[in-house]
């Protein structure tokens, strides 16, 4: 399986790649880390007239954590003067420096755990964290991610920069809102608040597999009472899905047992899983449910706040 | 007959000039033994180093060019023409072969039926599943070779398609083969004892279908092919990693109308796998070939990339079984009734129906019932071709059996392990002769099972279980017991045919099992043997060393073994190759001979130069010596100088140099009889085992707690070597029984066509093991041993799914059907679960 | 560049320099075979699944079969044949022939150089790390047990040295 021909291009700067990308109108491809898009084109599904690797522009590679005052809007905290701490990535960052960041580990710990979900560790030394949501593939762990924790990214194309929130990243199966002559550059994720806990909870048929269906889970509580609870989901669905109808669950009768089973069943009806040969959509929806439960507990053991 | 084989010596029997050499118990038994030994592996060192010869490294000849092959994307279609115009223009290319050129310039293969299915290496007037060759382009490299198939227009007219075996014998089902008239490829009834009676008089009669999935053991390494046709000579030079059984050699000889010898054969030493599967690539030989003859092309290479794998290779058949069992309230089985529907895809291809007699003589496992009826069907429908895949049909028969075990224990209240034990043929019996002509050559499968048994601490387990279900989780124990049948005898094959057309003057009856060795030394005195096995992985090289060690008095480091296939260089026969297991017997048998041949050539030569009778002396520790002890001897190194510089001292009559060649064959390896009785194998060793798993009721997921199993192989040269082929067996049978299918739509479309679909066992989902032998020596091999391979594939999908029936024993939910997914179970818990 | 070019890649492998010139689609993996002969570095199913095909490029484990030669260029590659040094192998490749932890041996490198690499960040792991780290390859022969054995063995040696 070796790919049709294609022209190639290893700029050195975003602006190239840009430049590059409108002067092929939509017939070229980004290749980041190419765990996904190298397969396709082995298997000669994609045949893009021109790559454009954009693996040679150390700038677009970087992990920062700063005050941004604009969170992405569906964080669900008041703006505050002083913005919110957020981690920026680099989209070019590779799983595998994410996975290893104390960085990460501190301040989106969330991220840090879903890595390890995330394939195999050779898969992750070339995987990107662009790559993955640009690829936008629906049992992905990423996108859940970014989705959980009200995350955005920042595009750059021919007129400037914008950024597009997490909730309107995602449109359908392996479809992003990203134009045809974008790049995304920058991936955002707000920090929850001190003592959250989190868990990513995932079930798949072997190990470093796609998620048959997968939930990450922010906690934050006050003694009993829940300030704050974030659920979104892989693989139950073309696209990630904050599981809000669940969240507001804890979020108004706490933690305890009724509750939490509450908030998976709640879970599993809003999923609309498709079936496939691997699980059908009935047994994805009792896993939204299972595994919603899972993550709220697992979380919750972290999770502090007095 | 049968006490005759087995008299107080060992006897066995070299087919070359009928000799017999005797194994006279304490004969040159060496201080030390080699045999036995887990020793580290010969082969390692090349292989840990990137520098083993694989069929795709290092290009036996130059200049090649490289196939790629244009594949039905139908299941089912007429093929009304070719456009290769543009194909032909494109950069580097060749040439083109299309299914015209292989009608016109091929015969279709031989199929092991009557039925009129023809069968050629590419699609001819129809395309009968996804993935069927319709034409080969041949270009400088494969990447200009995949751009110009891209190329290739083919004119392809739909048909209807069908998939599901039972479907496809329904009187309105699309019929793949015209000439055939209906997609019954064979059928056989084969009754043995009296299976009515049995029926009728029977306390319990229990009745269960089961489903077998189709899947394959996907080597890491593909099919691989170079072909070099010298028109001047005339001689096609075929190199591949095809492992045998080298009738495939005459089959394709046939097919492209050259004569046996200008076809040349040749195995690279390393092969990355096979596990049965790339028996099939002969057709690939066939196709291949045809390129290399009809194209300007001086060698043309195909390496088979995994879609091609998947799509197009080989996989055992999904199956339909009805079974049938009629048994006495005590548990005793009176008789059983087989109804097979065995599903081989687009076309029989040979040795298909092996698929249902492959294992004719152990049909009964261990038990001893004697009433058997057995209707195996085999059908085509649009899917890949089938062929021998490990444990070929015992995965599926004892999945079957060990699952109607179950339910007859239930059913009569007895201990699962009860009534196995009630039913299992004695220790006493052997050599047992099974009522559809098996000879179990030795064991004691009682002692087996209770091995197993301790091991796993069965009574305990049986309590923890309890224990488990009374608190309301699902805990259960499996038990599966099977004969490992190794060595095919070619006649086996034969059974797919009716004792009539058997009976007819023309046909040729067929029996066999043979292999060759050839022990040679050098003038220097170093031993060198030469093997014409085709190992992949099974570390023949160490093996073989171990035994040159312990019969000719020297160290397995100082043997070299070449074992590489050639056709032309090496002594072989149709049953030739390492598949079914058969090195550990008939190859092993082979290589000991030859050096029990050639020591008795330096004893005879010993003789002359020391003017004794050969009688008085003896081959000790590497010289010939003395019985006494006393006196000169002469060593290896000495009788070598000599006999290789001074051939004057040679005794009138002995051949020169010295080596000599055995080739085993088994006696017991005979022709299938008028009754359908046939001895389908030589050695049959024995498995028990025992699983214990834990089902989530939340997720379905199973999780294994303990899993032991014995095997009995007979003599063990290389306990290391043994051991990791029940590792790896084990985990064939894991990935059929939970993790793979080759899954298709109801348009004949492959469901699972990459690896990230067709799911692979990893480390991760290899369990713990226990892993324990007894020893029952077989009478027919000349150490004892007998074949290993096949082990846990057979057995892992039986036992599995008995522990996982026996985990939902409370809410009554029964695996009948594999693979047992998370998602698949879950539904049959909640569905038993519902009031 | 256009796809009718060549690409000059220039790169290390195994301590030594090489170089070549291919189309820009040509795959690592068939670079390292072909253009510069080491055969030891194995095509599984050119999909990035099996890691037959894995080999370290700037010290971390790659599959090599997901990469375009091109894409090396300027790379420092180690393959399974840069692993034994003056006629000795390394402990990792000791360790597998110790415990027959191959058998056909066509994972084997890709299964080497995982389990180096998964080592360097896991210098001291648990039996369920090491599963978990070498599930990035697949082998039909083995079942596991022998490499797990090996990789366990040799952890102690590597982080000694």
């Amino acid at each position: 399986m070796k790919p049709a021909k294609f022209d190639y291009w290893a700029p050195a700067s975003v602006d190239e790649a840009l430049a590059l990308l409108t002067r092929y109108g939509g017939e070229a491809k980004i290749l980041a880390g190419g765990q996904s898009l190298v397969p396709l084109l082995n298997f000669r599904l994609s045949r893009p007239a021109a790559l454009i690797d954009i693996n040679r522009i150390p700038a677009l590679a970087y992990i920062r954590a700063e005050n941004i005052a604009e969170p992405g809007p569906a964080h669900g905290r008041p703006p505050t003067t002083e913005g919110v701490l957020t981690v920026r990535i680099g989209a070019m960052t590779r799983q595998r420096t994410i996975e290893f960041s104390p960085a990460i580990a501190e301040r989106v710990p969330l991220l840090t755990e879903a890595t390890r979900w995330v394939g195999h560790l050779p898969i992750r030394s070339r995987g990107t964290i662009g790559g993955s949501l640009a690829h936008a593939d629906p049992s992905a762990e990423y996108p859940t991610v970014l989705t959980a924790l009200g995350g955005s990214v920042v595009a750059r194309g021919p007129k400037g920069e914008r950024t597009i929130a997490g909730s309107e990243l995602f449109q359908t199966y392996l479809t992003t809102s990203l134009a045809a002559d974008e790049i995304l550059t920058e991936v955002r994720l707000p920090a929850p608040p001190a003592g959250a806990g989190y868990a990513f909870e995932e079930l798949a048929r072997r190990h470093g597999d796609f998620a048959l269906v997968g939930i990450a889970a922010v906690i934050a509580r006050q003694g009993e009472r829940c300030t704050m609870a974030r659920l979104a989901t892989s693989g139950a669905g073309p696209v990630p899905l904050r599981l809000r109808a669940a969240e507001e669950i804890l979020e108004r009768d706490g933690f305890g047992d009724a509750a939490i089973e509450a908030a998976g069943r709640r879970a599993s009806e809003l999923v609309n899983p498709d079936s496939d040969i691997h699980a059908s959509a009935d047994y994805r929806r009792h896993l939204a449910g299972v595994l919603t439960q899972r993550a709220i507990k697992r979380a919750l053991t972290q999770a502090t706040g007095g | 007959m049968v006490d005759g084989l087995f008299s107080a010596l060992r006897l066995t029997r070299s087919e070359a000039g009928d000799e017999i050499v005797r194994t006279l118990p304490g004969n040159s038994a060496p201080a030390t033994s080699w045999i036995g030994q887990p020793i580290k592996r010969v082969e390692d060192a090349r292989l840990l180093t990137g520098r083993g010869t694989f069929i795709d490294d290092h290009p036996p000849v130059a200049n090649v060019c490289h196939a790629a092959i244009v594949r039905s994307p139908h299941a089912h279609a007429r093929i009304l023409g070719y456009d290769v115009a543009d194909a032909l223009a494109r950069p580097g290319v060749v040439g083109v072969v299309t299914g015209e050129d292989v009608a016109k310039s091929t015969k279709p293969f031989s199929v092991g039926v009557t039925a009129p299915v023809h069968y050629y290496c590419a699609a001819t007037d129809r395309a009968r599943f996804v993935g069927e060759p319709v034409a080969v382009v041949i270009a400088r490299d494969r990447y200009l070779a995949e751009d110009a198939a891209d190329a290739v227009r083919v004119d392809y007219e739909p048909l209807p398609v069908v998939t599901d075996p039972e479907r496809a014998l329904a009187s309105d089902a699309p019929i793949l083969h015209e000439a055939v008239g209906s997609n019954l490829a064979g059928h056989r009834r084969l009754v043995y004892g009296d299976p009515d009676r049995a029926f009728a008089e029977a306390d319990v009669v229990i009745r269960e279908r089961f489903r077998f999935p189709k899947y394959g053991s996907t080597p890491i390494e593909t099919y691989g092919i170079i072909a070099r046709w010298d028109p001047l000579d005339g001689i096609l030079t075929v190199w591949s990693n095809f492992m045998g059984p080298f009738i495939m050699h005459p089959l394709t000889a046939r097919v492209l109308g050259l004569p046996e010898n200008r076809l040349r054969f040749i195995v690279p030493p390393d092969i990355g796998g096979s596990f049965g599967i790339k028996s099939s690539i002969y057709p690939y030989i066939a196709l291949i070939g045809l390129c290399a003859m009809k194209t300007g092309a001086s060698a043309v290479k195909w390496i088979e990339d995994r879609r091609e794998h998947l799509l197009a290779s080989s996989s055992g058949t999904d199956r339909i079984a009805d079974r049938e069992l009629a048994a006495r309230r005590d548990g005793t089985v009176l008789g059983m009734r087989y109804r097979w529907l065995d599903n081989v895809g687009g076309y029989i291809r040979s040795p298909e129906p092996g698929c249902s007699f492959r294992p004719i003589g152990n049909f009964v496992g261990p038990y001893r019932f004697q009433n058997l009826e057995v209707d195996a069907s085999v059908v085509m429908t649009n899917k890949s071709l089938t062929g021998p895949n490990r444990g070929y049909a015992c995965g599926h028969l004892y999945f079957e059996t060990e699952g109607m075990m179950d339910r007859l224990a239930d059913r009569v209240g007895l201990d699962p392990a009860e009534v196995r034990r009630r039913n299992l043929i004695p220790a006493e019996a052997f050599p047992y002769r099974t009522p559809t002509g098996g000879l179990y050559d030795s064991g004691d499968y009682a002692a087996a099972f209770d091995k197993a048994l301790e091991i796993a601490r069965y009574d305990e387990l049986k309590r923890e279980r309890d224990r488990a279900r009374a608190a309301g989780r699902y805990v259960g124990i499996g038990l599966a017991l099977a004969v490992d049948p190794s060595v095919s005898n070619m006649g086996y094959v034969a059974t797919a045919l009716d004792p009539q057309f058997r009976a007819k003057p023309e046909y040729l009856p067929k029996s066999g099992a043979v292999d060759s060795a050839t022990v040679k030394i050098d003038p220097l005195g170093r031993v060198t043997v030469v093997m014409g096995t085709t190992p992949q992985g099974q570390g023949h090289q160490t093996v073989v060393s171990q035994i040159m060690a312990d019969e000719l008095g020297v160290t397995p480091r100082d043997v070299t073994v070449v074992d590489e296939m050639d056709t032309f260089t090496r002594v072989w026969s149709i049953s030739s190759g390492t598949y079914s297991s058969r090195f550990g017997s008939v190859g092993t048998s082979a290589a000991a001979l030859a050096a029990r041949k050639l020591k008795a050539k330096l004893v005879e030569y010993a003789a002359h130069l020391m003017e004794a009778s050969p009688e008085a002396l003896e081959f000790r520790d590497g010289a010939v010596r003395f019985r006494t002890g006393k006196g000169p001897s002469y060593s290896i190194k000495d009788l070598a100088g000599r006999a290789h510089w001074h051939t004057q001292s040679l005794p009138d009559g002995m051949e020169p140099a010295l080596q000599a060649t055995a080739v085993f064959g088994f006696t017991v390896s005979q022709a299938v009889d008028a009754e359908d009785r046939v001895n389908s194998s030589n050695t049959y060793g024995f498995i028990a085992e025992v699983m214990a798993v834990e089902v989530d009721p939340a997720t379905a997921q199973i999780r294994i707690l303990r899993y032991v199993t014995v095997h009995d192989a007979g003599t063990i040269i290389n306990p290391m070597i043994a051991e990791g082929q029940i590792y790896g067996g084990a985990l064939h049978g894991l990935g059929g029984a939970l993790l793979e299918e080759l899954a298709y739509d109801e348009d004949g479309q492959l469901l699972t066509g990459t690896f990230m679909d067709y799911l692979v066992p990893t480390a991760s989902e290899a369990p713990e093991i226990d892993i324990a032998h007894v020893v029952s020596p077989s009478p027919l091999t000349t150490l004892g041993s007998k074949g290993l391979g096949e082990s846990s594939s057979m057995t892992v999908p039986a036992v599995l799914a008995n522990a996982v029936s026996d985990a939902l024993a409370p809410i009554g939910v029964r695996i009948t059907e594999l693979p047992i997914t998370p998602s698949r179970l879950w539904r049959l818990i909640r569905e038993a679960k519902r009031p | 560049m256009d796809s009718g070019e060549l690409a000059h890649v220039r790169l290390t492998v195994n301590g030594v320099p090489h170089e070549g010139r291919c189309p820009p689609r040509k795959l690592l993996v068939d670079f390292v075979r072909e253009d510069l002969g080491l055969t030891g570095t194995h095509v599984g199913c050119e999909h990035g699944i099996c890691g037959a095909c894995t080999i370290l490029v700037d010290g971390e484990a790659m599959r090599s079969c997901l990469m375009l030669a091109v894409q090396a260029d300027g790379a420092q590659l180690t393959t399974v044949e840069g692993l034994a040094r003056d006629g000795q192998l390394h402990p990792l490749q000791e360790a597998f022939r110790e415990h027959h932890g191959l058998q056909c041996g066509f994972c084997t490198p890709g299964m080497l150089l995982t389990a180096l690499d998964f080592l360097r960040t896991n210098p001291q792991p648990s039996e369920q790390e090491i599963r978990e780290g070498i599930s990035a390859v697949l082998c039909r022969c083995t079942g596991y047990h022998g490499i797990i054995k090996a990789v366990a063995a040799a952890a102690p040696v590597l982080k000694k040295s």
